[in-house]
C-alpha cells in the first residue's frame, strides 16, 4: 500500500510528489498526461525562467524530477476512486491502495451545452450512477459519454435496468470502447433534453429518445468527479478544502487549479507543497 | 441523530408536525449522502425545537420516493405546515444548505 497516491502530474500534483519523497514517504504518482498545462506554448510569468518556456517542458521536467527523486509514477487515466478504510484508485489498467489520496487534476471542464442540461441536474439528469442508479431499477436509462469513464457507469446501471441507451453526443467513439457496449448506441449529437418536472426526453440531431434517468459521464473524471462520488463539497465548481489542503472527507485531499483561486503555475505548485506538508502531519496523527 | 420516518409515520412525524421538518432522502450505498448526514446533526443541534430533522431510506421507503419525485440524492426537502416548502439537491456545506432551505 502506498502512503499517498497523487493524481495529476503537473505543478500542485509533481510539487507534492516531490515534497512527500523528501518526507520518506511511499508516493505513486498517476497522471493521463501532460494536461492542460502541457498544451500551453507560452509562460513568461514563471520565475527563474529567462526565456519563454512551454508548459510541456515545466511538466516533462517536474515529473522527471520527481521520478529521479524516487516517487513513482505512472502513466494512466484514473476512473474511479474508493475509500473504506483505505483509498482504492481504479484506473483503466490497474487498481492501487493508498492511506491517503491528493487529487490535483486540474480545472474540471464545464459539461455538455445542451438545451435543458442545466435545468434537469438533480431533475432525472444525474452525475452519479452509483447514487442514483437505483432510482431508475426497470425504467428506461440513458448515459452519456464516450470513453472508460463512460463505461464504468454503465456498468454500474446494468445491475439496474436492461433497457439502456448511450448517448456518445456526437463524440469519437474508439473501437474498443464500442466494443463493450451491448446496449443501444445512439452516435448523433444531443440537440435538447426535454422534459416537465423530470426528464423525459433525449432529442439529437437524427432522433427522439424516452427516456426515465439520464447519467452524464463524458470523456475522462474530473477532479469534481471524482469528489462527487466520494463526497467532497464541490463549490462553483471547485472542490472545497481546509486550511490544510484536505476535504471534508478525511484522507482525502486536494490542490492546484481543482480547487480554485489563482489559476497559475506559481500558485499550483505552492499548493502541492502545503498539501504534502498538511499530508505529512495527517499520516504521522494516522500511525 | 435525526429520527427515521417510513411510509407510516411520514403523516404525523412531517405533515402534521407543529414546527418546520427537514426531511433528508438518503441511502446507505450514497457517499455523498453520508457525507450530508454530519451537516444535518449539525443544522438540527443548530435549530433544536425550531426545525426538527428527519431521514428517509430510499431503498426502504420506495413510495415516499416516488411520492416526492426523488430522482437524485441526496435530496433534501424543508416542510412547513404539511407543504413542501423548498428542495434542494445534493451535497452542500451547512452554511449553504441553510441559505437554500431558507432557514
Amino acid at each position: 500500500m502506498y502512503d499517498v497516491i497523487v493524481i495529476g502530474g503537473g505543478p500542485a500534483g509533481a510539487s507534492a510528489a516531490i515534497y512527500l519523497q523528501r518526507f520518506r514517504l511511499n508516493v505513486l504518482m498517476i497522471m493521463k498526461d501532460l494536461g492542460t498545462l502541457g498544451r500551453t506554448n507560452h509562460i513568461d510569468n514563471y520565475w527563474a525562467f529567462e526565456n519563454t518556456v512551454s508548459g510541456k517542458h515545466l511538466v516533462e521536467q517536474g515529473v522527471a524530477q520527481a521520478v529521479r527523486l524516487g516517487v513513482d509514477v505512472v502513466e494512466e487515466e484514473v476512473i474511479g476512486i474508493e475509500n473504506f478504510e483505505s483509498y482504492k484508485v481504479k484506473t483503466t489498467k490497474n487498481e492501487y491502495e493508498g492511506k491517503v489520496v491528493l487529487i490535483a487534476t486540474g480545472q474540471a471542464k464545464p459539461n455538455i451545452k445542451v438545451k435543458g442540461f442545466r435545468e434537469y441536474i438533480g431533475k432525472g439528469l444525474s452525475f452519479c450512477a452509483i447514487c442514483d442508479g437505483f432510482i431508475y431499477r426497470n425504467k428506461k436509462i440513458g448515459v452519456i459519454g464516450n470513453a472508460e469513464f463512460m463505461l464504468e457507469e454503465l456498468d454500474v446501471l446494468r445491475n439496474f435496468s436492461d433497457d439502456i441507451t448511450v448517448f456518445t453526443n456526437g463524440l469519437g467513439l474508439p473501437l474498443h470502447i464500442e466494443e463493450e457496449i451491448k446496449e443501444k448506441l445512439v452516435t448523433d449529437p444531443l440537440c435538447e433534453i426535454q422534459g416537465d418536472e423530470v426528464v423525459k426526453k433525449v432529442v439529437t440531431e437524427d432522433g427522439e429518445y424516452e427516456v426515465d434517468g439520464l447519467f452524464v459521464a463524458i470523456g475522462t473524471p474530473s477532479a469534481n468527479d471524482f469528489a462527487l462520488r466520494i463526497g467532497a463539497f464541490i463549490e462553483n465548481n471547485y472542490i472545497v478544502v481546509d486550511d490544510n489542503y484536505m476535504t471534508n472527507v478525511p484522507g482525502l485531499f486536494a490542490a492546484g487549479d481543482c480547487i480554485g483561486g489563482l489559476l497559475q503555475v506559481v500558485k499550483a505548485a505552492s499548493d502541492g507543497a502545503h498539501a504534502a506538508i498538511s499530508i505529512n502531519k495527517y499520516l504521522k496523527i494516522l500511525k | 441523530m435525526p429520527n427515521k420516518v417510513t411510509t407510516d409515520t411520514f403523516k404525523k412525524e412531517v405533515l402534521e408536525s407543529d414546527i418546520p421538518v427537514i426531511v433528508d432522502f438518503w441511502a446507505q450505498w450514497c457517499r455523498p449522502c453520508l457525507m450530508l448526514a454530519p451537516v444535518l446533526e449539525e443544522i438540527a443541534k443548530d435549530f433544536e425545537g425550531k426545525v426538527k430533522v428527519v431521514k428517509v431510506n430510499v431503498d426502504e421507503e420506495g413510495y415516499l420516493a416516488n411520492q416526492f419525485r426523488v430522482s437524485s440524492i441526496p435530496t433534501v426537502y424543508l416542510f412547513e405546515n404539511g407543504q413542501v416548502k423548498n428542495q434542494v439537491i445534493g451535497l452542500m456545506r451547512k452554511e449553504d444548505l441553510v441559505k437554500r432551505l431558507g432557514l
